[in-house]
């Protein structure tokens, strides 16, 4: 049974992992990596770590993959480019072919013991919610804390990014939009700006998007 | 299930992450692609965790989980900052810091 499990989920996330490189839409790529997740999730749960499984559907699969659905929506997922130059696209697949051979050598190859073994005996508490709180308020508690440090750093670090600045060159020719703002200086947020653009625009928008 | 085989998969869907990254001109796509990489990464982590009998490794992917959320959100914001200043939308093209 978890070897039929272990294929269905295996296949299931490197098909995921082809999507994502072989779409040409942006957005088709990001279905694509949230069912490459999901295939993960299953994966971590026949490794019995239950609780990082929940947390990759409902963070990653869930929170991030809205998130990377609305920039795409937001900047327009189809691209006409081109992949690199014809010449280069072989290049990088051999490549890659030479990091797998190479990574797999070093895994498979490395004569450690728990490469081929089936796993610790299993506990009942092992990966359970339980038990990974209690670690992370204990023997990893730094890195908790430093990670929540990290978090509050990129969401400010990404509001100031995202913003509007005021004297950048807007696209010539056209007249600066109007921001109906009280003139505070952190205006220009994405959610404002959805909202802020003239009615002509927005319906130029509409049409464009997706 | 032998852990080897968790990591061959890992192995793959790492390198098709960096045949991604190697390959695509989209900036979105190749922000897809390292997520990609690190849960390849993660994927490990949790087998050899599952080997060992021992949580530590799936604390360290629940913190890669967080750098990865951390590194998605500041590149989707230069993301729409490239694209709201126009600029076109691939990687061969955005040159300007190069001396």
């Amino acid at each position: 049974m978890a070897e039929v499990l272990f294929f269905i989920a295996g296949t299931g996330a490197i098909a995921g992992a082809i999507g994502v490189i072989a779409f040409r839409n942006a957005f088709y790529s990001v279905l694509s990596l949230v069912f490459h997740l999901l295939s993960l999730a299953a994966l971590f749960l026949l490794l019995r770590a239950q609780f990082v499984a929940a947390a990759q559907v409902v963070v990653y699969a869930g929170a991030v993959m809205v998130l990377y659905v609305f920039v795409v929506a937001y900047v327009g997922g189809e691209s006409s480019l081109p992949p690199v130059g014809a010449g280069l696209v072989p290049l990088a697949s051999v490549f890659a072919a030479a990091l797998a051979v190479e990574l797999l050598i070093a895994l498979l190859g490395s004569g450690l013991a728990v490469v081929g073994s089936t796993g610790a005996a299993f506990e009942r508490t092992f990966g359970t919610p339980a038990q990974i709180g209690e670690l992370f308020l204990t023997k990893f508690l730094l890195a908790f804390e430093v990670a929540s440090y990290l978090l509050l750093v990129a969401a400010v670090g990404a509001v100031i990014l995202a913003r509007r600045r005021r004297g950048l060159p807007e696209e010539p020719g056209e007249p600066p939009r109007h921001v109906p703002s009280p003139g505070l200086a952190l205006v220009g947020t994405m959610a404002e700006t959805v909202h802020a653009l003239p009615s002509s625009e927005r319906a130029r928008t509409h049409q464009g998007g997706w | 299930m032998a852990i080897a085989w968790y990591l061959a998969v890992s192995a793959l869907v790492f390198c098709l992450g960096a045949g991604g990254v190697l390959i695509r001109r989209n900036p979105l796509v190749v922000l897809l692609c390292l997520e990609l990489m690190l849960n390849a990464g993660n994927l490990a982590l949790v087998a050899f965790s599952r080997g060992h009998g021992s949580a530590d490794g799936q604390i360290f992917a629940l913190i890669v989980m967080v750098v990865a959320a951390c590194e998605v959100v500041v590149g989707l914001g230069l993301i729409v900052a490239i694209h709201r200043r126009r600029l076109p939308l691939d990687v061969d093209e955005l040159s300007e810091l190069r001396g």
